[in-house]
């Protein structure tokens, strides 16, 4: 069995990441995975969250991404991110933008007497899932209050 | 017939017409290439989406209750048109082609006496439809305040629709966009997204997925997104049309401003060389009359 498989990491507008990794750390929507090459194919939704590569040589990359679904197989793994940032690149600034827009979303769900509970409850379980990013890497979630 | 000082004017007015049509039409080349390129960037994404769509529906067609928005509302009554055409004219046929196809399915739906609703994007469709169908207007997206067209601005059409889907508004919903073909042919396009189409091709290969949540789960999170993804391939696709047909439309009015300069330079010469005649012949049977 090969000891690398292929991880891309595509947003809808475009092609982030694709390289060979030994390992990809996956934030499901019902908890973290692992993914390994020879892994059982599977694909898995996520919330937002860290998404760890494991490059062939053993470094490390970490990806803040805002939900998704992941497409595994043996070989490859895909990863269908809306928003995916490298965690250096999620600056403080980068965070409140992403918050503002989950904040938003809850608010457009709200206001629209149509929506069904499940669509609001749906927004609001996001922005949790933002802040419990924010906070697990380090930025505040509570600073993206304050508009700029 | 004009004077010599007249042509000159016009002259000088169609070179300056030259001068913004050739300018437009190199501004439009430049956007084009970025818009190519933003259309093609976000090729994998929609691909992968939609084959992973295709085997979900595959394996969650066994299952009673599919998505409403893949099964549909059962009913076949309310439409929902969604005409995306562009902020700016000056872009030759472009929003005229969707309107007309708009337009006649419009005509069509109508005549099979079906309620149908219009959802706008971009002012200049809105403009050609709301003196016969104003009444049918029921939400207007203002794009031109955006540069670059995200994924969010995608999203937020989207969430608009779905909205009224879920509020049981319509039943079906169709796109109305230009395909990029080329720089010199955009197709007129009608997609349907509600309820979603299947290709039915791509389904059997993924068919022994594990799902984490189940099918069902996964597609209800999906389909939304397959929505939205759909919308952001149809206004990239538009995008790349309308600097395309800009480009054409441009590159046409520039080499008939040519001909036209052609033209009135000849008559401006003509003009000139008959009033030296004219002059000429005045002091020749001037002198001879002496």
């Amino acid at each position: 069995m090969a000891d690398t498989m292929q991880f891309d990491l595509v947003s809808p507008e475009r092609n982030l990441l694709s390289v060979a990794a030994r390992e990809v750390r996956l934030p499901g929507a019902e908890g973290d995975l692992t993914a390994m090459p020879g892994h059982a194919p599977a694909i898995v939704n996520l919330r937002p969250g860290l998404v760890t590569v494991v490059a062939a040589d053993g470094t490390e990359t970490e990806f803040a991404v805002t939900g998704g679904f992941a497409e595994i197989n043996g070989e490859s793994v895909s990863l269908l991110a809306e928003r995916g940032h490298p965690r250096a690149e999620m600056t403080q600034e980068v965070f409140n933008e992403m918050m503002a827009q989950a904040r938003r979303r809850v608010e457009t769900a709200k206001e629209r007497e149509s929506a069904g509970e499940e669509l609001v409850a749906a927004a609001v379980k996001l922005l949790a899932d933002m802040e419990a990013l924010g906070t697990h890497i380090g930025l505040d979630p509570n600073q993206a209050n304050f508009p700029h | 017939m004009p004077s010599l000082k007249d042509l000159k004017n016009r002259i000088g007015s169609v070179k300056n017409t030259r001068k913004i049509t050739k300018a437009m039409q190199m501004v439009a080349a430049a956007k084009l290439r970025r818009a190519q390129e933003a259309a093609e960037a976000a090729r994998p994404y929609a691909d992968r989406m939609s084959a992973v769509i295709a085997g979900l529906t595959a394996a969650a067609a066994g299952s009673a209750a599919a998505p409403r928005l893949l099964a549909g509302t059962g009913e076949d009554r309310r439409h929902l048109l969604v005409v995306m055409t562009s902020e700016r004219g000056l872009a030759g046929g472009f929003n005229s082609s969707i309107v007309k196809l708009a337009r006649l399915r419009l005509q069509e739906l109508q005549a099979q006496g079906k309620q149908v609703s219009i959802l706008t994007v971009g002012k200049k469709g809105r403009e050609q439809l709301k003196r016969e169908y104003g009444a049918l207007f029921v939400h207007h997206v203002d794009m031109s305040e955006v540069k670059r067209i995200g994924y969010e601005n995608a999203r937020d059409i989207a969430d608009e629709i779905l909205a009224r889907f879920d509020a049981g508004e319509f039943d079906v919903a169709t796109l109305f966009f230009n395909r990029f073909e080329s720089v010199i042919s955009q197709v007129p396009t009608a997609l349907q997204v509600i309820p979603a189409v299947v290709e039915e091709g791509e389904a059997a290969a993924s068919a022994l997925y594990d799902y984490e949540p189940d099918e069902g789960a996964i597609l209800n999170d999906l389909l939304p997104r397959a929505v939205a993804t759909q919308v952001f391939a149809a206004l990239l696709e538009n995008a790349a049309s309308e600097q395309g047909a800009r480009m054409t439309a441009m590159d046409n009015a520039t080499r008939n401003a040519g001909d036209m300069i052609d033209r009135l330079t000849t008559e401006y010469n003509r003009s000139r060389q008959a009033a030296i005649t004219k002059e000429l012949i005045e002091i020749i049977s001037g002198a001879e009359a002496l």
